[in-house]
């Protein structure tokens, strides 16, 4: 810096060709170098963590959305089904229903493998395919009563283990007993492996069925349908209580210590760690109202809680910018005070405020921990039909699947959090797409 | 615009009140309980939701002690009607159940879990006493007859036959039942062995168990937090470390990892089902007889559970890693399933 207060002179002529000067402009350059230089590189190391995170979800993740099947030729025995009555559409959904599928698909196998007769190595065999097996089976037989008595082919779903061998998840090198399959059952797929049996498809199933404990079976569409009436609940009562007291808040209230004090503890609010709005919930919600333990219900309502503060914040930020010549004007014309909110300032600012819940929502559904104390962290395979039944949420879902034991739930984890990520993904593309479309500029 | 969104509003609002259904009777089995018994807990759940007409029970895993006081706190539809424990239930605990009106419970012993002690199959196999397992974990130890912090930094100063290595053990937080077992079972089976421990004993029994269950806290002992597959992973990236867990991620990962020896056991099926293999425990689970009638299923549930289905050596729980009861055992508890006897105080 150049400092003139000692010179005499009250003015000093600044030489800007000087060398002083132009060292001066290169320092400055370099300065703002070295400043761009950081931001860059923060910014590189932001994206850098954010890659390798989303890829190794999706390298692991993306074989979670592809399941095997085993084609086999399944020998529908009359003498194991019985008569069934193909007349009498209920009376023959029941008896399907109660037949002994196990007993043909090991029968089956038998014709396939006649070499195979002792009671483990049939069982063996067995495991090559999943539980589920039985139910594709059930349904050809559902469709078309035509096909008891023939021979037809049918792609069965695999095993996980098998699945994952496929997958090459569990490695052929290692000795057999450090492995979940056996060599005459890698034997076994490799023949039918060979004989083009064995086929790999896109797993629907994934999206339409509920959770299980077969890695294969697992779905996660009660999960979907726990988390969309959670936040529907969320939604109904957060959205309208957080905008009411935003525009009370910012429009009619007083400005004296006590609006001072609600608006302290709203910002303090916003940033209190979710388990506790879970703690409250269970004491709240479960003990004193007694409203069922894991509900969607009493799920919405605790995160409803929980975004409340952040509704509030944003709405009244919203209503702020709602220039105030507007509302002299309304008020101007005779509108009313509560007129113009509801005329001119809550019409405008309602993109915003939209905005601010959608974010609000999104951080709800990807919350887990308030839902542990209230009994939604469950293993729950029926998909809830109304917010008063047991339900999970998609959140959950990845937290129980990452802790099981069985190798196939690691993709399984991965491809649900992709899932959840998509969601959230829509949600807040919706949240730009509506300020983008409806936003004024002033 | 707006006006719309008002339509759309009033609509949602009034989907959602038709999907509020009046509270009816509860038709569904609740659980509650242990997260050791919990994947064995949801087979049987899903299996019998499948092959009955009942619905599939809802099954949380809130940790044994959560588990028994949500069991506890009272009879009736709000409450769980079975808790799974990975511990008997302690006698405080039968205190507060009658206190709150739970007074018959039935005890149902399902099989065995060991506690293993893990590393890298690129690692050597690990062979330890109980004691070693003691001397490298326990805050304070014995050196000399003295009782001193301990000083122990390497596998080989404690055992010149375990590796020169950095003591590194990955385990589960204090929070978890797995350690609860851990310490009583490994632990403190090391460290009765010392005489000068024994003495102690005779003297004060709350410094012996303070003695013998305190883990030490200068980052030898690291605690990995309950997700067992992250310490099973961590195993894989650091050949030196050793992880404590239950036996069914061992049985799942034995391609990678490979389960130590203690005195001279290895952790197998065979060696935990013949209680060979010292750090295994029992798990159990306790039925509330007040809701069986009440809550359709429970006995159902109950004979799912112990059938050979899922119980025998070809069963579906042992495939999940359950260490089974032997046949006598199995009778007999099926015979308490059976009468639905309640526990004797």
């Amino acid at each position: 810096m150049t400092d003139t207060s000692d010179n005499d002179q009250a003015i000093t002529r600044v030489i800007w060709h000087s060398d002083e000067q132009k060292n001066r402009l290169k320092s400055r350059y370099r300065k703002e170098k070295i400043f761009k230089f950081f931001a860059v590189s923060s910014l590189a190391a932001a994206m850098a963590a954010l890659v390798v995170v989303l890829g190794s979800i999706i390298i692991t993740g993306s074989s979670g959305f592809i399941e095997t099947r085993i084609e086999m030729d399944i020998f529908l025995d009359k003498a194991v089904l019985g008569d069934l009555p193909t007349d009498d559409r209920q009376e023959y959904e029941k008896q399907v229903a109660g037949a002994n599928i196990n007993r043909i698909l090991v029968s089956s196998l038998q014709r396939e493998f006649p070499d195979v007769t002792k009671r483990s190595d049939v069982f063996e065999l067995l495991r090559l395919f999943s539980v589920g097996a039985q139910t594709d089976i059930r349904d050809v037989i559902l469709k078309d009563p035509s096909v008891i008595g023939k021979t037809i082919p049918i792609n069965l779903l695999a095993s996980s283990n098998v699945d994952m061998l496929i997958k090459g998840n569990i490695s052929r090198d290692v000795a057999e007993n450090d492995r979940k399959i056996s060599d005459q059952q890698i034997a076994w797929i490799d023949k039918l492996n060979n004989d083009g049996k064995v086929t790999q498809g896109f797993n629907w199933s994934f999206f339409v069925s509920g959770d299980s404990r077969e890695p294969e079976l697992a779905g996660i569409w009660s999960a979907t349908i726990g988390s969309f009436l959670t936040l529907l609940v969320t939604f109904l009562i957060a959205f309208p209580i957080g905008v009411g007291s935003a525009i009370y808040l910012e429009e009619f209230a007083p400005k004296n210590r006590i609006t001072d004090l609600i608006e302290i503890n709203i910002n303090n609010l916003a940033a209190v760690p979710s388990i506790i709005f879970g703690l409250l919930g269970l004491a709240i919600f479960i003990n004193y109202i007694n409203l069922p333990r894991s509900a969607p219900l009493v799920g919405g309502l605790t995160l409803a809680l929980m975004t409340l503060p952040t509704i509030i914040i944003t709405a009244r930020a919203a209503l702020k910018a709602v220039p105030p010549s507007i509302k002299e004007a309304a008020i101007g014309l005779g509108a009313s005070h509560m007129q113009t909110v509801f005329h001119h300032v809550l019409p405008l600012s309602m993109p915003g405020i939209l905005t601010g819940s959608i974010i609000g929502m999104a951080q709800a559904l990807g919350e887990t921990a308030p839902l542990i104390m209230i009994g939604m962290v469950a293993f729950i395979v029926d998909t809830p039909g109304s917010i008063m039944e047991a339900s999970t949420a998609l959140p959950v879902q990845v937290y129980l699947w990452a802790d099981s034991p069985e190798r196939g739930f690691l993709e399984k984890t991965s491809a649900a959090i992709m899932v959840l990520l998509a969601f959230l993904i829509i949600m807040n593309g919706l949240a730009i797409w509506l300020r983008q479309k409806f936003e004024k500029k002033w | 615009m707006f006006k719309n969104l008002n339509k759309t509003l009033v609509g949602i609002s009034l989907i959602s009140v038709s999907l509020i259904s009046a509270a009816e009777a509860r038709d569904q089995i609740r659980i509650v309980g242990s997260s050791t018994v919990f994947p064995f807990s949801t087979a049987v759940a899903e299996e019998f939701g499948r092959s009955t007409s009942f619905k599939t029970p809802v099954v949380e895993s809130t940790g044994s002690g959560g588990g028994f006081k949500l069991f506890c706190s009272g009879v009736g539809e709000a409450t769980p009607d079975i808790t799974n424990a990975s511990r008997a239930i302690k006698s405080s605990e039968i205190d507060l159940c009658a206190k709150n009106g739970v007074k018959d419970i039935v005890e149902i012993t399902v099989g065995y879990d060991g506690i293993v002690l893990a590393n890298s199959k690129e690692a050597k196999l690990m062979n330890f006493r109980l004691q070693d397992i003691w001397l490298a974990l326990a805050k304070d130890v014995v050196v000399d007859g003295k009782i001193v912090p301990n000083p122990y930094k390497t596998w080989n100063e404690i055992n010149p036959s375990l590796p020169n290595n950095k003591i590194e053990v990955l385990g589960p937080p204090p929070t978890s039942g797995t350690r609860d077992a851990f310490a009583e079972l490994a632990l403190e089976g090391g460290c009765k062995t010392f005489p000068e421990i024994e003495a102690i004993k005779a003297q004060d029994e709350n410094r012996y168990t303070a003695l013998c269950h305190t883990i030490r806290e200068d980052g030898a002992y690291i605690e990995a937090g309950e997700n067992d597959n992250l310490i099973v992973g961590k195993l894989q990236a650091n050949p030196n470390a050793v992880g404590v867990f239950g036996y069914s991620f061992l049985e799942e990962n034995s391609d990678v990892i490979q389960g130590s020896i203690v005195e001279g056991s290895a952790p197998t099926f065979e060696n935990i089902a013949d209680k060979v293999y010292k750090v295994s425990r029992s798990l159990f689970f306790y039925v509330k007889k007040a809701h069986v009638g009440v809550i359709p299923g429970i006995k159902e549930y109950l004979s799912e559970f112990l059938s050979d289905k899922a119980m025998g050596d070809f069963g579906y729980l042992a495939e999940k890693g359950l260490i089974p009861l032997t046949s006598e055992e199995l009778e007999k508890v099926r015979v308490t399933a059976e009468n639905l006897t309640p526990l004797k105080k």
